[in-house]
C-alpha cells in the first residue's frame, strides 16, 4: 500500500515538476508548481521528517506560492485571457538537461552510499528546536537578519518611486 | 619601564625642557604672559630634580656611581648602534650647572626682555638649548652626543640670531653657525674612524677597546683630534675662537648661558669625556691649541672698550686654561675650573646684562640712539647707583682674577699645578705653564680694568648719571645668588682650607686612567700636581696682584697713565685691539679666495660645461630621440603594437557571440562544462 | 523501492527539470519557479541522507535554512520583477537589459 502510496506521489511530483517548466500558461505553471511542492511535502513524509512537512506546506504552498501567483497578476495584464509565455533555446536546454540527468544519475548509482536503515519514526521537532538553539545558533541568528534584510529590501525595491 | 630613580630622573630632566620647547613654540604667543611661565615652571622643575641628584650623590658619596641605561636605536643584523643615558657624577654635576644657569637665565630674562616683539620664542629657544645641553651631557655615546650637539649648534644659531634686524646680529648668528661646522666635520671624522674601529659608539666600548688595540697609532691619534676639534669649535679655541666674540650680539642672557656657562663648555666636556682614549701626541695638541688661546684671548681682552667683548674674550681665554688643563693631563681640574668658571663667568655677564640694562633705560630716558650702551668709555662710577650689582661682579672678578678665598682660585691652581708639573716632567714644553701663569696675570689685569672703568672714577656721561638705577629684582636675584657661588666654601665643602682644592669635588671626581698605552697613570699625573701645587699657588697668587696691582695703578689710581702705555706699544695695542686682523686676515686669505674660486667655478659651469657639454649633450639627444621616434612609430607602433591589436580584436569578434548578455545562455554553458568536466573525470 | 538511491533520483531528476526551467524561460517568474525546483531538489536530498545517515537531524537544520533562503529570494526577486515590470513594461529576462548600457 505504502509502496503505491509513494509511486503516485512521486509520479505527481515528477509530472507536475513537468509541467511547470513546459506549459505555456504563467498561470499554469504556478498551479503546476502547487502539486509538485505537495508532493515533495509527501516524500518528505516518507523520509519520516514530520516538522519539514510542515514547514515546507506552510512556507512553500502557503507563502512562496501565493507571492508567485501575486507576482503574475501584477505583472500581466490581467484583461488578457492567456497570460502566455514564450521559451528560447528550447533544444539545446533539453539536451544539457538530459545529459544531466545522465550524468547524476551514473554518479548515484555508481557511488557505494554510506546507508544506515532507522528503526522507528521519532518526533523531529524537539530536535530541531534544540539544535537550532545550540550548535546552530550563530546561523540561525544570522538567518534571521538575513530575513529581516530581505523584507526590508523588498519593500524598498517595490515601491514605485525608485 | 624603567625602575632606576637616576635614570627616570635624568630623562625627565631631559625631555621636560623639550616638552616646555614644544609648548611655547605652538601656542606660546596666545598665552597669557606669553606663555614664560610656562619655560619657567619647566626649568625650575628640573633644577629641583638635579639638584635632587645632587644631594643625593653628596649622601652617596661615591666615586664609582654609574649608572647607565640604553636602548636599540637601530638594529640590522649584526649592524646595531644603541643610544643611551649615562648618569655619574659628572653628569649630575653638570646637570646642576646647566639647570641652575638656565634658571637663572630665564628669571633674568623675563625683565630683560620684557616686552621684546618675539619673547615666547625666545624661551622656546632657551627651552631647545636646555634640552639639547642635558642631552649632551647625558649621552652614553658620541652618536647621540653628536646629534645633540648640532642641535646645540641650533638653538645656538637661533638664539645669537635673536635680534635678526640687525645686520650684525644675523652675520653673527651665520657666523658662528658656520665656524661650529668646520669643527663638527672633524667631530664627525673621529667618530666614523672610531666606529669603524670599534663598531660601536658607547664610551665605555670605545674605551675597552681602545685598551684591547682595536685601534692604535696614528689612527687614534687623528680620531682624537678630530673629536678635539670638535671641542675646538664649540668652545672657541684659536684658531676657531672667531665667533664667540661676535655672538655677544645675542641678548646678554644668553651669553650668560651658552656663551660663558655651559654651551661652549660642551667641548671641554666632550674632551673631558674622550680622554682616556687620547694619544700622548692628541694631547700635546689639545694642550698648545689650549694654552695658546689662553694667553692669546686674554691679550686682546686687554684693549677692548665694549663690556661684553671683553667678557667675551675672558670666555675664551678661560676656556682656553681648560682644555690646556686636559691636555696636561689633569682633566679632573678642567672639569673643576668648567664648574667655577661656569658660576662666576654666567655671574659676569649677568652683571654686564644689568648694567646694560641700566644704561639703555637711561639712555632711552634721554632719546639718545647713537651712544653705544655697551661702550665701557660712557659708564663710570656706577659703583654708587648700583650696588648689587657692584658687589656680586666684585665677588665673579676676584674668582676669575685668581684671588684666594674665592672659587676661581682653587681651579685656577689646580689647573697652573698641572701645567707646572708637565712641564716639570716634559722640560721641552716649558712655554705651557708660560702660557697659562701669563694669561691669569692678565686676566687679573683686564677684568679689574673693566671693573674700574664700569664702577668706579668719574662718570664719562654725567648726564646720564640720575638715571642709572639698580635693576629690577628678578634680575638682581640671579646676580647674588651666583655672586654667592663665588666663594671658594662651594666647592671644598667639608673642608674650610682655602688653599686646597681638597672637598667634596676631588672626592666624587676622581681621574681614570688614560686608556692609551704609555700615557701616565691618573696617579702619577696627580702625584705630580700635587709636587707642583704649593709653587704654582705662589706663583699665581703673584701673577694675580701683579695684575690688579698694575690694573690699580692704571685705571683707579691714575699714577700710570694708559695714554702713555698705549703710545709706547702702539703696534702692540692695534694688533690686541684689532684682534690680531684674525677676521680681516680669514676674509682676505679664506673666505674671498674662496668666494673667487667659487666664482670662477660658476663661470666654467655656465659658460663651458653648461653651454657647450649640456647644450651640445641636449642636440645629440633630440637628434637620437627624432630616429628613435621614427623607429618607433613606423617599426613597433605600426607594425608589432597595431599588429598584434588586429589579432586581438579579431579573436575578440569571434568570441563576442558568446557574450550574448542572456543569464540562460551563461548557465547553459556552466552546465555543459560541469557534465563535460564530470565525463572526463570518470574516465 | 524505499531506499536512498530512489531519493536521490527523483532529487536529481527534479534538479534537472529546474535547470532546464531556468535556461528556456524567458519571463522572470518562470525562470524563478525553476530556482524553486532546484531548492527543491536540494532539499529532498538533505533529508533524505539525514534519515539514511541515521537521523542526524543536521539535515533537517540546513533543509530549514534553504527554505528560509528560498523564501527571502523569493521576495527580493519578485520585487526586483515587478520593479523591472514598472519600468520596462516585460518581465523577459532577456529584454531586461537596459543595466548593460
Amino acid at each position: 500500500m505504502s509502496e503505491f502510496v509513494f509511486l503516485v506521489v512521486t509520479s505527481v511530483t515528477i509530472i507536475s515538476a513537468l509541467g511547470v517548466v513546459l506549459s505555456n500558461q504563467l498561470i499554469y505553471s504556478a498551479i503546476s508548481l502547487l502539486f509538485t511542492l505537495f508532493g515533495i511535502a509527501g516524500l518528505y513524509v516518507f523520509l519520516w521528517a514530520d516538522f519539514m512537512t510542515g514547514i515546507q506546506l506552510l512556507v512553500y504552498v502557503g507563502g512562496i506560492l501565493t507571492l508567485i501567483i501575486f507576482g503574475i497578476m501584477l505583472t500581466n495584464k490581467i484583461s488578457s485571457a492567456r497570460l502566455s509565455q514564450t521559451n528560447m533555446q528550447q533544444g539545446i536546454g533539453s539536451v544539457v538537461s538530459l545529459w544531466l540527468l545522465i550524468v547524476l544519475s551514473l554518479v548515484i548509482s555508481k557511488t557505494n552510499w554510506y546507508s544506515v536503515s532507522s528503526s522507528e519514526p521519532v518526533s523531529t521537532v524537539d530536535k530541531i528546536g534544540t539544535l537550532l538553539m545550540t550548535k546552530h545558533l550563530l546561523a540561525f541568528e544570522g538567518i534571521s537578519l538575513l530575513l529581516l534584510g530581505a523584507l526590508i529590501g523588498a519593500a524598498i525595491l517595490a515601491r514605485k518611486e525608485i | 619601564m624603567i625602575e632606576n630613580i637616576y635614570i627616570q630622573n635624568s630623562l625627565i630632566i631631559l625631555f621636560l625642557p623639550l616638552v616646555a620647547f614644544v609648548i611655547q613654540i605652538f601656542i606660546g604667543k596666545r598665552l597669557p604672559r606669553q606663555g614664560d611661565w610656562i619655560s619657567i615652571s619647566a626649568i625650575v622643575t628640573t633644577l629641583i630634580l638635579s639638584l635632587y641628584m645632587f644631594v643625593s650623590m653628596l649622601q652617596g658619596y661615591d666615586s664609582n656611581f654609574t649608572q647607565e641605561w640604553s636602548f636599540k636605536w637601530i638594529n640590522m643584523g649584526s649592524f646595531v648602534v644603541e643610544l643611551g643615558v649615562l648618569v655619574d657624577n659628572v653628569t649630575i654635576i653638570m646637570l646642576t650647572v646647566v639647570t641652575l644657569v638656565s634658571t637663572c637665565t630665564h628669571i633674568f630674562s623675563t625683565k630683560y626682555l620684557e616686552g621684546d616683539i618675539r619673547y615666547s620664542r625666545y624661551f622656546a629657544y632657551l627651552g631647545l638649548f636646555t634640552f639639547s645641553m642635558n642631552g649632551i651631557v647625558l649621552s652614553n655615546n658620541l652618536m647621540s652626543m653628536y646629534m645633540f650637539w648640532e642641535l646645540v649648534g641650533v638653538s645656538s644659531y637661533l638664539l645669537i640670531g635673536h635680534w635678526f634686524e640687525k645686520d650684525s646680529a644675523a652675520n653673527a648668528s651665520k657666523k658662528a653657525f658656520l665656524t661650529n661646522r668646520v669643527g663638527d666635520i672633524g667631530f664627525f671624522i673621529g667618530i666614523m674612524l672610531i666606529f669603524n674601529a670599534i663598531g660601536s659608539f658607547a664610551f665605555t666600548d670605545i674605551f675597552n677597546g681602545v685598551s684591547a688595540g682595536k685601534i692604535a697609532g696614528t689612527t687614534l691619534t687623528f680620531a682624537g683630534v678630530g673629536l678635539f676639534l670638535g671641542a675646538m669649535g664649540k668652545s672657541s679655541q684659536f684658531p676657531l675662537h672667531i665667533w664667540l666674540p661676535d655672538a655677544m650680539e645675542g641678548p646678554t642672557p644668553v651669553s650668560a648661558l651658552m656663551h660663558a656657562a655651559t654651551m661652549v663648555a660642551a667641548g671641554v666636556y666632550l674632551t673631558f669625556r674622550i680622554f682616556p682614549l687620547l694619544t700622548p701626541d692628541a694631547l700635546l695638541v689639545v694642550a698648545y691649541i689650549g694654552g695658546i688661546t689662553a694667553i692669546f684671548a686674554a691679550s686682546i681682552a686687554i684693549t677692548q672698550n665694549d663690556i661684553k667683548k671683553v667678557l667675551a674674550y675672558s670666555t675664551v681665554s678661560q676656556l682656553g686654561y681648560m682644555i690646556l688643563a686636559v691636555g696636561t693631563g689633569v682633566y679632573t681640574a678642567a672639569f673643576f675650573h668648567l664648574l667655577t668658571h661656569a658660576m662666576f663667568k654666567a655671574n659676569l655677564f649677568y652683571g654686564s646684562g644689568s648694567v646694560i640694562h641700566a644704561m639703555h633705560h637711561a639712555l632711552h630716558e634721554k632719546h639718545d640712539h647713537e651712544t653705544d650702551p655697551q661702550d665701557m668709555r660712557n659708564m663710570g662710577g656706577f659703583r654708587k647707583s648700583m650696588p648689587i650689582t657692584y658687589w656680586s661682579m666684585l665677588l665673579s672678578t676676584m674668582a676669575i682674577a685668581g684671588v684666594p678665598l674665592f672659587s676661581g682660585f682653587l681651579s685656577k691652581d689646580a689647573v697652573l699645578a698641572g701645567t707646572l708639573s708637565f712641564a716639570q716632567q716634559n722640560p721641552n714644553h716649558f712655554l705651557l705653564p708660560v702660557f697659562g701663569f701669563g694669561a691669569a696675570a692678565i686676566t687679573a689685569f683686564y677684568m679689574f680694568r673693566m671693573m674700574f672703568m664700569t664702577f668706579h672714577g668719574k662718570s664719562n656721561m654725567p648726564d646720564l648719571m640720575p638715571d642709572i638705577h639698580e635693576s629690577p629684582k628678578e634680575m638682581v636675584g640671579p646676580l647674588f645668588l651666583l655672586g654667592t657661588l663665588s666663594l671658594y666654601i662651594w666647592y671644598t665643602l667639608p673642608y674650610l682650607n682655602p688653599f686646597s682644592t681638597h672637598g667634596w669635588f676631588t672626592d666624587l671626581v676622581v681621574p681614570l686612567d688614560s686608556a692609551v698605552p704609555g700615557n701616565p697613570t691618573a696617579k702619577a699625573i696627580d702625584d705630580g700636581a700635587h709636587h707642583a701645587h704649593h709653587l704654582a699657588m705662589y706663583l699665581s697668587i703673584g701673577v694675580a696682584f701683579a695684575g690688579i696691582g698694575l690694573s690699580i695703578l692704571m685705571y683707579l689710581t691714575n699714577v700710570l697713565s694708559a695714554k702713555n702705555w698705549k703710545s709706547r706699544f702702539g703696534v702692540l695695542y692695534d694688533l690686541s685691539l684689532n684682534k690680531y686682523y684674525f677676521d680681516e686676515n680669514y676674509n682676505k686669505y679664506l673666505y674671498q679666495p674662496t668666494l673667487n674660486l667659487a666664482r670662477k667655478i660658476a663661470w666654467i659651469d655656465w659658460e663651458l660645461y653648461d653651454k657647450y657639454f649640456i647644450n651640445g649633450f641636449g642636440r645629440v639627444t633630440s637628434w637620437l630621440s627624432k630616429i628613435s621616434g621614427k623607429l618607433d612609430f613606423d617599426l613597433i607602433d605600426q607594425i608589432l603594437v597595431d599588429g598584434s591589436a588586429k589579432i586581438a580584436n579579431l579573436m575578440g569578434l569571434a568570441l563576442k557571440k558568446v557574450q550574448s548578455g542572456k543569464i540562460q545562455n551563461y548557465l547553459l554553458y556552466v552546465t555543459a562544462s560541469v557534465i563535460i568536466l564530470m565525463i572526463v573525470q570518470s574516465f | 523501492m524505499n531506499q536512498l538511491n530512489t531519493y536521490l533520483y527523483i532529487a536529481a531528476i527534479l534538479f534537472s527539470i529546474g535547470i532546464f526551467g531556468v535556461m528556456t524561460r524567458r519571463n522572470g517568474i518562470a525562470v524563478l519557479m525553476g530556482v524553486e525546483l532546484i531548492l527543491n531538489a536540494a532539499n529532498i536530498n538533505f533529508i533524505a541522507f539525514s534519515k539514511y545517515g541515521g537521523m542526524n537531524f543536521d539535515g533537517h537544520v540546513f533543509a530549514l535554512f534553504i527554505i528560509v533562503l528560498a523564501a527571502a529570494e523569493a521576495a527580493v526577486a519578485l520585487a526586483i520583477v515587478i520593479n523591472i515590470y514598472n519600468n520596462l513594461n516585460t518581465i523577459n529576462v532577456d529584454e531586461a537589459s537596459a543595466i548593460k548600457q
